[in-house]
């Protein structure tokens, strides 16, 4: 089945730098130091190549995707999110896209019942997919306070509201248990529905498995295997200064954590996971439905071969006079 | 040919695929009902075509040309390189599954490869093994395959099962439209001459003569004189069309099938009696007699050949704007394409209603305006004496157009002209009107005969939401503003719905339209009774 390769896959990679950095004291330079240099460079360089790939394909046509009323007549309300017809109003509906996911909330449910088509509200894909993202951006900042050496009072603040509950020791992060849920959704929704199952790849699931796996392992160092948090910004602070250093006794469920982000960074530019990007460069959600007000270009129209008046006319001469059709050759 | 399966068993569908299939496994077989004619030889060679041969695709051997994978790959790297759009398309959908079941072919099927993401898959699987890294090296493991004859012959069958409608873009968080794949999949095929008799007909048809039907200049004539005779004959009045009229304010341009056959010709009727009423200064023309393209439904460039006609016939007619006709695909291409095909129209004006002044600047550079947006603005400012009460038969509903709806926004103004011309009018449900509409199931030259059963599969959802308004407000016209919708939703309802009459907004505001001098009429613009006058009112 599709899902186990990459299941084993990321089970592979975890035990390589458990049992790695356990065995043996050298590897620890390839697992702190030469993997998150080599990851972050084939992410940052990989990342820009593609987008860059992308703007090299010119746009030849106006085409977006209108969800709504046109800019037409004075008296009919125009709807600007949905169908822009200006950059501002673009963005508008841009920022509703990547936001909260605007196009995914419209989705519905298709069933058929007693011979009829019925459409019900479903929003469990679009509530996960949001509550991943969401999550996995405010972790993402989160772990700012380790590349520095003063916690800003945002990180401080994006903190408070994380353990608002303060609960635990350390203070138990709603988004670490939002994550893992959300992510438990999206790998159980593939399995389980016969039409996801069925269109879905091995590249599928491997993301889903990797971030769960990253999560996890964040999760258990925080609140159970309890690593050598100065230890970490030691080697954290080392690699962005470029004077890394290897410090003792931070613990292997930290190396676990670590190389699995290095695997998803080296992953993501050759992946879907480029919807990142590609969200923003989409055609028919990024241009303004303006193609009768200004005329779009396309860099590579060129002349086509047409049938002119000319030679119509010669085809009817005849037939157009004898029915009354005025004609430019007698 | 094959026999459409009754309603009962085309409604025994199925939406989950089997349990542990590859969708990669799964063999295609060309169904008869499912499918279109092969192209003929003379039609593609009219049009320059490659390939051209007469072909079945129900034959083993499809008489491709030498390296035929070549060409394909070719012109898939030239595409790539040429459209963002099918480049970003190939790369960043994430199978989220959003779209699978908003396709109207598989609701009314529920064949797994009618997913928009799974019609998608059948390309991106070999756009991934020829243009990809992981694709070339990991082969199956990274979801890519190799192109031969039995993947060719798996699009030919689904992407000529892709109306382009747009609907899955609608839900898709990337708008990723699988209209922009199917175009690029007919692009190859008909680089292999594996274009359908129902499309290439009509392309070198409206080539050749001007119009889809092929109908010479002076067949025109007859068909308009025809609508002429049947005007007068309801309204007393006399009307007298022009064509081909130099110095003509301007010139209206709607698909030909208004011309040819009901229920399109009411429609055209209609658009006559408007003008004459208004005593519009514009003219048709025999050269550019067809508002619709069926080359978009081959390539890019046929389209740009067929469309040339329009602005080039306005050109030596010296008009000084377009207004264009009921149609769905023909407005894509007017509000998408002509202008950076085609234009600059900088030869005409921006349109300006010669009745109330308005200056229409949403078609400040295209200079051609949807004829419901000139009607719409024609009530608005009391321009026209209407008596909606003729209407009263008819308990009407609206289907939006999937071209007029999702590639420009056209949805308030023919609401406003229905309402204003009938007083019976109750929408569909949401989910299947407006951006969410569906298609009729014939969109993109499907409208043949041969593949019936796919037709009134992909009619389904459609005619689904009309028999629900038809149970609850009893509903018994569709109306609508697309000339296929005319012909095929005709059939669909025939089909599913009995007894829905299929009408262009256009003919209900004629129906209601009280002209100067007209007298007292006794039938709508179809010869049958108007409410009250008749016997057993």
């Amino acid at each position: 089945m599709k899902a186990v390769l990459p299941f084993i896959a990321v089970v592979v990679f975890t035990l390589l730098a458990l049992v790695g950095v356990s065995v043996a004291q050298g590897t620890q330079v390839f697992f702190g130091v030469i993997m998150p240099y080599a990851a972050v460079a084939v992410f940052v360089a990989g990342f820009i190549y593609r987008v860059v790939q992308w703007g090299k394909s010119p746009v030849p046509f106006c085409i977006p995707t209108t969800c709504g009323q046109q800019k037409s007549l004075p008296w009919i309300k125009h709807d600007k999110l949905e169908n822009p017809d200006t950059t501002m109003q673009v963005v508008g509906r841009m920022l509703l896209e990547v936001l909260v996911f605007r196009s995914l909330f419209r989705n519905l449910k298709t069933e058929l019942k007693e011979g009829k088509v019925v459409y019900g509200s479903e929003k469990f894909l679009w509530l996960a997919g949001l509550a991943f993202h969401w999550s996995f951006l405010f972790i993402f900042v989160r772990h700012y306070r380790f590349f520095v050496t003063d916690v800003p009072s945002v990180i401080k603040m994006m903190e408070g509201v994380d353990s608002f509950f303060q609960v635990g020791a350390p203070l138990f992060y709603m988004t670490d248990a939002v994550i893992l849920a959300a992510l438990t959704f999206l790998i159980f929704r593939r399995l389980y529905l016969a039409q996801i199952r069925y269109i879905s790849l091995i590249a599928d699931y491997f993301p889903l498995f990797l971030i769960f796996g990253i999560a996890l392992s964040g999760i258990l160092m925080r609140y159970i295997f309890k690593v050598h948090i100065v230890g970490v910004k030691q080697l954290v602070m080392g690699l962005l200064t470029f004077s890394p250093a290897i410090p003792q006794g931070v613990g292997a469920i930290f190396y676990v954590h670590l190389f699995l982000i290095c695997v998803l960074l080296m992953y993501f530019p050759f992946s879907k996971l480029m919807h990142m990007g590609g969200v923003f460069m989409s055609p028919t959600r990024n241009m303004a439905n303006d193609s009768r007000i200004v005329r779009h270009i396309n860099p590579w129209n060129y002349p086509v071969h047409v049938h002119t008046y000319e030679e119509y006319e010669n085809d009817f001469r005849e037939k157009m006079k004898k029915a009354g059709l005025p004609v430019e050759k007698e | 040919m094959a026999k459409l399966p009754k309603p009962e068993e085309l409604l025994k569908i199925n939406y989950n695929p089997p349990g542990n299939e590859d969708w990669m496994e799964r063999p295609t077989e060309l169904k008869q009902g499912n499918f279109c004619w092969g192209a003929k030889g003379k039609n593609l060679a009219t049009v320059e075509f490659p390939n051209a041969r007469d072909w079945s695709p129900v034959d083993e051997d499809w008489k491709l040309p030498q390296d035929w994978e070549g060409i394909v790959l070719e012109a898939m790297a030239d595409r790539l390189s040429k459209y963002r759009s099918f480049k970003i398309f190939m790369d960043i959908c994430v199978r989220c599954g959003a779209c699978a079941d908003k396709c109207h072919f598989f609701i009314g099927g529920g064949d797994p490869k009618n997913m928009p993401v799974l019609r998608a898959e059948l390309m991106r699987s070999v756009y991934r093994r020829y243009f990809t890294a992981s694709g070339k090296y990991l082969g199956k493991l990274a979801g890519a395959r190799t192109l031969d004859t039995k993947v060719l012959k798996e699009w030919w069958y689904y992407f000529y099962q892709c109306t382009e409608c747009r609907r899955c873009s609608v839900f898709c968080p990337y708008g990723i439209d699988t209209a922009e794949i199917t175009m690029m999949a007919r692009e190859f095929t008909n680089l292999l001459g594996l274009n359908t008799d129902w499309i290439s007909g009509p392309v070198a048809n409206c080539y050749m003569k001007g119009n889809h039907l092929g109908l010479e200049p002076h067949a025109i004539m007859n068909s308009v004189e025809g609508m002429v005779d049947d005007i007068e004959t309801i309204t007393g009045i006399r009307i007298n069309p022009s064509f081909n009229r130099k110095g003509a304010e301007i010139l209206f341009v709607t698909p030909s099938g208004d011309l040819f056959a009901d229920p399109g010709t009411f429609t055209a009727m209609g658009y006559m009696m408007l003008f004459h009423e208004l005593g519009l200064d514009y003219t048709w023309s025999t050269y550019a007699s067809e508002g619709g393209n069926f080359g978009l439904f081959t390539s890019n460039e046929m389209a740009k050949r067929l469309n040339s006609k329009i602005y080039a016939e306005a050109k030596r007619l010296g008009v000084k704007y377009i207004i264009g006709g009921e149609c769905g695909h023909m407005w894509r291409v007017l509000n998408q394409y002509m202008d950076t095909w085609n234009g600059p129209a900088d030869f005409m004006e921006v349109p300006k209603s010669p009745i109330t002044g308005t200056v229409f600047e949403n078609a400040a550079s295209t200079k051609m305006i949807h004829v419901t947006e000139f009607t719409a603005d024609l009530i608005k400012n009391n321009k026209l004496k209407l008596d909606p009460s003729r209407n009263d038969d008819l308990v009407v509903t609206y289907h939006d157009s999937c071209n007029t709806a999702r590639g420009m926004g056209l949805l308030e103004e023919p609401r406003y002209v229905i309402n204003s011309v009938c007083n019976k009018f109750h929408e569909m449900p949401d989910n299947t009107i407006r951006e969410r509409t569906f298609c009729c199931g014939s969109g993109t030259g499907l409208n043949a005969s041969e593949n019936m059963e796919i037709r009134m599969r992909g009619g389904l959802p459609r005619a689904n939401a009309v028999k629900h308004v038809k149970e609850q407000h009893g509903v018994n016209t569709l109306a609508n503003i697309c000339a296929i919708d005319r012909a095929t939703l005709s059939a669909s309802m025939d089909y599913w719905v009995p007894g829905t009459r299929v009408a262009g907004v256009h003919e209900l505001v004629a129906n209601a339209l009280v002209m100067t001098g007209e007298k007292e009429r006794e039938t709508n613009l179809r010869g049958e009774p108007l409410p009250g006058k008749g016997g057993n009112e």
